[in-house]
């Protein structure tokens, strides 16, 4: 479980997070949502220690973040954030290495080839595992950095915005890997997601979040609910159920 | 042939004394400035930053000058501490300024890398004229009237040994290839990946400030050297530094290597200062690589 505890933190004089508390159930995917600047990726950022906070704490396997070795926190969650031009001409198996730099600090054991060889293989890469990073189309780019979070194999891993800039076949494909990594192998997932219908469609959690705080946190099928989400994102929705679905149309405002 | 097998006594005395040290440190500084330049673009994430636009070689210059006018009977090893401080102390500037400027364009940070060595280098030469040792600063280079170009002609036994201690940084770089290319891809990839970002960063401004330090009091100034060879080879076999470390010390040396030979041929029996050789070969390669980048 992660357990964030009365989280604030200021950008100057704006307040972008105000006294958030959240508990993130494990082995379940929880999806972020809100409007821009909500403080989605700033609640994510502070998760994962990118981001330091004025005040509050993060408590992961009943454990302060602040306690961890950088080295030891690294083998139990991973970020993989939404900006990810790289300036390395760097192979996808040169990448995916890095997955395993928790462990081996770049002196790869066989136990880690064959770790690298699994997530290759898991994201589909096989084929193109050593061609160059910045060859790639953005989906395969894309696969090649989750098959590096699946590499570093950490029970927590958080996404920011995995689905920017990808068209729509290449987002199921992304949603469903992560279904994949959620159910197979028992990962919790955490994510910024914008779309709210991808969101709907896969996630078990959703917290929505609104100027600096978390107001509605729950199921997601009770969370898809014109009321809450009007409250969320002042539009107005439509919500259309299709085999315990639930879709929003919410192009008509 | 039988040359090489009989040589009399006075060539081997040329030989030990003066071509086997001027070859040893053509290579030696070949390795060290190359790879210092990609350091220098792992840590700044930046493909044309090298210790010539990033002030590193201003620092240096700056620090033998300070080392002549504050310690003027300083031994070699004093004068080398000195100027490695200097220059770790105006890396470490450089560093926090390019990761304080939020415009990231790959040729901004280069420009106030530029901008950077200028103030270093502008401050420099009052002081040299101030104190009237303008031709005092610098290798052996003031022999053309040139400020601490570099050049090997000078290098006899005795007076480049400091160069030597290029090889425990070098080294201590590839100890770190690893992590230098997780440096290389950001400061949020690293504490990802557990990687003690700042530290891996000082580890590479010790070393690229102490083998800047020793070449340039040793030999001088070798600009576009450690642009060129970085980008080269990263162009040729990728940016896995674990892999391209070696190939780039290696091309480093060759490349000096050449280029000394060139500049002792083409207006022999004089020679061209290697510097100078470095920065028009260095140069058109260069211009070259841009060229077909934006092909």
């Amino acid at each position: 479980m992660i357990q964030i505890e009365s989280l604030s933190k200021n950008f100057a004089e704006k307040k972008v997070l105000k006294e958030v508390s959240l508990s993130i159930p494990n082995g379940k995917i929880t999806s972020l949502v809100g409007s821009n600047g909500a403080g989605k990726s700033t609640l994510l950022g502070i998760i994962s220690r990118i981001l330091e906070p004025d005040q509050g704490a993060i408590i992961i396997s009943e454990k302060n973040i602040k306690e961890y070795k950088n080295r030891i926190l690294a083998q139990h969650l991973s970020i993989l954030k939404q900006s990810n031009h790289i300036n390395l001409k760097l192979t996808v198996r040169d990448l995916v290495s890095f997955g395993r730099f928790p462990y081996s600090q770049g002196r790869l054991t066989a136990e880690d080839e064959l770790k690298i060889d699994e997530a290759i293989a898991f994201l589909n890469l096989t084929e193109i595992a050593e061609d160059y990073i910045d060859e790639l189309s953005g989906g395969q780019r894309q696969r090649a950095f989750l098959a590096m979070v699946v590499a570093q194999d950490t029970d927590y891993i958080l996404l920011d915005e995995p689905l920017n800039n990808l068209d729509m076949k290449h987002s199921v494909q992304i949603m469903k890997i992560l279904k994949e990594l959620c159910q197979q192998k028992g990962k919790t997932i955490v994510m910024v997601i914008h779309d709210i219908n991808f969101a709907s469609y896969y996630s078990d959690y959703i917290a929505a979040m609104k100027g600096g705080q978390v107001i509605h946190f729950d199921k997601t099928e009770n969370i898809i609910e014109p009321h809450i989400l009007h409250d969320v994102f002042d539009i107005h929705f439509e919500i259309i159920e299709r085999g315990g679905r639930r879709i929003c149309n919410y192009y008509d405002n | 042939m039988t040359d090489i097998l009989s040589l009399s006594e006075e060539q081997w005395l040329v030989l030990r004394v003066s071509r086997v040290p001027r070859t040893i440190a053509l290579l030696l500084a070949g390795i060290g400035v190359s790879v210092c330049g990609l350091i220098l673009q792992q840590m700044t994430q930046n493909k044309f930053v090298s210790p010539a636009t990033a002030g590193t070689l201003d620092a240096a210059k700056f620090g033998i000058l300070a080392a002549l006018i504050l310690l003027p009977e300083a031994g070699g090893v004093l004068k080398v501490l000195f100027t490695f401080a200097f220059t770790f102390l105006a890396s470490l500037v450089f560093l926090k300024i390019a990761d304080r400027i939020r415009y990231r364009n790959i040729i901004f940070i280069p420009i106030v890398g530029l901008l950077f060595g200028g103030i270093l280098n502008s401050v420099t030469v009052f002081f040299a004229y101030q104190f009237n040792i303008v031709q005092d600063v610098g290798g052996s280079g003031e022999s053309y009237g040139a400020w601490m170009v570099g050049d090997f002609s000078g290098v006899l036994e005795g007076n480049y040994e400091l160069l030597y201690l290029c090889i425990p940084a070098v080294l201590l770089t590839y100890l770190y290839a690893s992590k230098f290319t997780v440096v290389g891809l950001g400061k949020d990839f690293s504490k990802n990946l557990g990687l003690n970002y700042r530290s891996v960063l000082n580890i590479g401004l010790v070393c690229v400030s102490l083998t800047i330090s020793v070449i340039a009091i040793t030999i001088g100034m070798i600009p576009f050297l450690g642009l060129v060879v970085p980008n080269l080879t990263s162009l040729l076999l990728g940016g896995n530094l674990k892999k391209t470390l070696p190939f780039t010390a290696i091309f480093g040396a060759i490349f000096l290597l050449i280029c000394d030979i060139i500049g002792r041929l083409i207006i022999f029996p004089f020679e061209v200062p290697i510097g100078m050789m470095v920065g028009v070969v260095g140069g058109v390669i260069f211009l070259v690589l841009l060229l077909k980048r934006n092909r």
